[in-house]
């Protein structure tokens, strides 16, 4: 038996997964990672994207945006919004790439000399983009 | 006397009176269930969350490149309350508590000079807290089509402060909620929430023994975790609300169910006695009646 570690995924409102994993691949804020046990106690914010776990029964993706991932004896991730795949739909996913586009157009406008926070929305939505890519939802291009 | 026909009518509203009340326990009962599995359920995220945004906050604390969310702005005039109420009355003291510890806290900053910014979260607050301070109200949220409290609610809220923050309106804020102890007891509570404080002195043991990397830097996280922090401690007053407000009108109606009882019982036995001198009464016209012939 392969060796495995404890999970847990958490969202604000509950908890959603929790149990022993083989690895689990993170879409952290610099670029994905993939922690299997004992991997070096870490700290990474998440970007948004797909976390991929794998257990002895199989795999399972969710979707997640915002918080961060604790890399330790076992792995924490503290999603913001965390759904399991097959519950996203073409209207929740829209919903979230509408969310993106908002954040995108508010910081346009609030930051107008200070290119971070507008790269930083713009980034959020290209991401959002990509996971539609990822699990075959359809959705119109950024209009930047 | 009061005459029998009103002693029944009396009787007969009491009980529909006690109905309701009855009615309106059993309902909160319920409800109560659902916001303390919500608050369970929150748990987990909430504490996880403090103790690594603690254990970030205490290395780079000092530090001049700390964000201005843990920093603060540098000075305390202008003080942000922020009060989370309820929608609905008929709760015993909980929105009243509740405005009352606000109102205290807000008249305390205004006799030291502060100036004094107020958010209300829920009706009943608003109009309690408005009597006496409805010049230095800023904003109202609205919360009464909110059926079941969702994180998107507290975003708005966290979202809503956060940008008065960056526009420099005030440089400290506490959220004002109750905290849910159990169902006979909630205490109302105030909470600094900018700058944030944690309280990193019980869980120096086997955290502070782990070295973690950081992907990006530490302060880039923590930039990036505060104002989600913010989030989420109200977000978790949000619930310790909600269930507070259950448990108190639990046991507001529970007390007003067994007082409407104890009306109803008083009543009949005054609409018994008055029914039987009316009967004696009756008896001694006609016996004295008969003698007479």
């Amino acid at each position: 038996m392969a060796e495995t570690m404890q999970f847990n995924l958490v969202s604000p409102e509950r908890s959603l997964m929790s149990g022993p994993v083989l690895s689990v691949e993170i879409p952290g804020a610099e670029g994905d990672l993939t922690a299997l046990p004992n991997h070096a106690p870490t700290l990474t914010t998440l970007r948004p994207g797909i976390l991929r776990v794998e257990t002895e029964k199989g795999a399972e993706e969710y979707i997640v945006t915002g918080g961060f991932a604790e890399l330790g004896e076992g792995v924490t991730v503290l999603a913001e919004k965390a759904m399991h795949r097959t519950d996203v739909d073409q209207a929740t996913y829209e919903a979230l790439v509408d969310e993106a586009h908002e954040a995108y157009g508010k910081a346009k406008e609030v930051f107008k000399n200070e290119p971070g926070p507008v790269d930083d929305a713009v980034k959020l939505l290209h991401d959002m983009v990509a996971i539609g890519g990822k699990i075959g939802l359809s959705t119109k291009q950024p209009s930047l | 006397m009061p005459n029998l026909k009103d002693l029944k009518n009396r009787i007969a509203s009491v009980k529909s009176t006690r109905k309701i009340t009855k009615a309106m326990q059993m309902v909160a009962a319920a409800k109560l269930r659902r916001a303390q599995d919500s608050a369970e359920a929150a748990r987990p995220y909430a504490e996880r969350f403090n103790e690594v945004l603690g254990q970030l906050a205490a290395s780079v604390a000092g530090s001049d490149s700390a964000p201005r969310l843990l920093r603060g702005t540098g000075s305390d005039d202008v003080h942000l309350l922020v009060v989370l109420t309820a929608e609905r009355g008929l709760c015993g003291g909980f929105n009243a508590n509740i405005a009352k510890l606000a109102k205290q806290h807000a008249t305390e900053l205004l006799s030291k000079g502060k100036t004094v910014k107020i958010i209300t979260v829920g009706k009943k607050g608003r109009d309690s807290m408005r009597r006496d301070f409805g010049k230095l109200f800023i904003e109202h949220v609205d919360m009464s089509d909110v059926k079941r409290v969702g994180y998107a609610d507290a975003q708005g809220i966290a979202k809503n402060v956060l940008s008065r923050f960056d526009e420099g309106e005030f440089d400290v804020a506490t959220i004002f909620y109750s905290e849910f102890v159990n169902v006979v007891a909630q205490t109302p509570t105030a909470q600094q929430i900018i700058p944030a404080k944690f309280d990193t002195a019980d869980d120096e043991g086997d955290a502070a023994a782990t070295v973690y990397e950081y992907e990006p830097s530490e302060e880039a996280i923590l930039a990036d975790l505060l104002p989600r922090g913010v989030a989420t401690q109200i977000f978790a007053a949000l619930l310790e609300n909600g269930a507070s407000e259950q448990g108190a009108r639990m046991s507001a109606m529970d007390n007003a169910t067994r007082n409407a009882g104890e009306m109803i019982d008083k009543l009949t036995i005054e609409y018994n006695r008055s029914r039987q001198a009316v009967i004696t009464n009756e008896l001694i016209e006609i016996i004295s009646g008969a003698e007479a012939l």
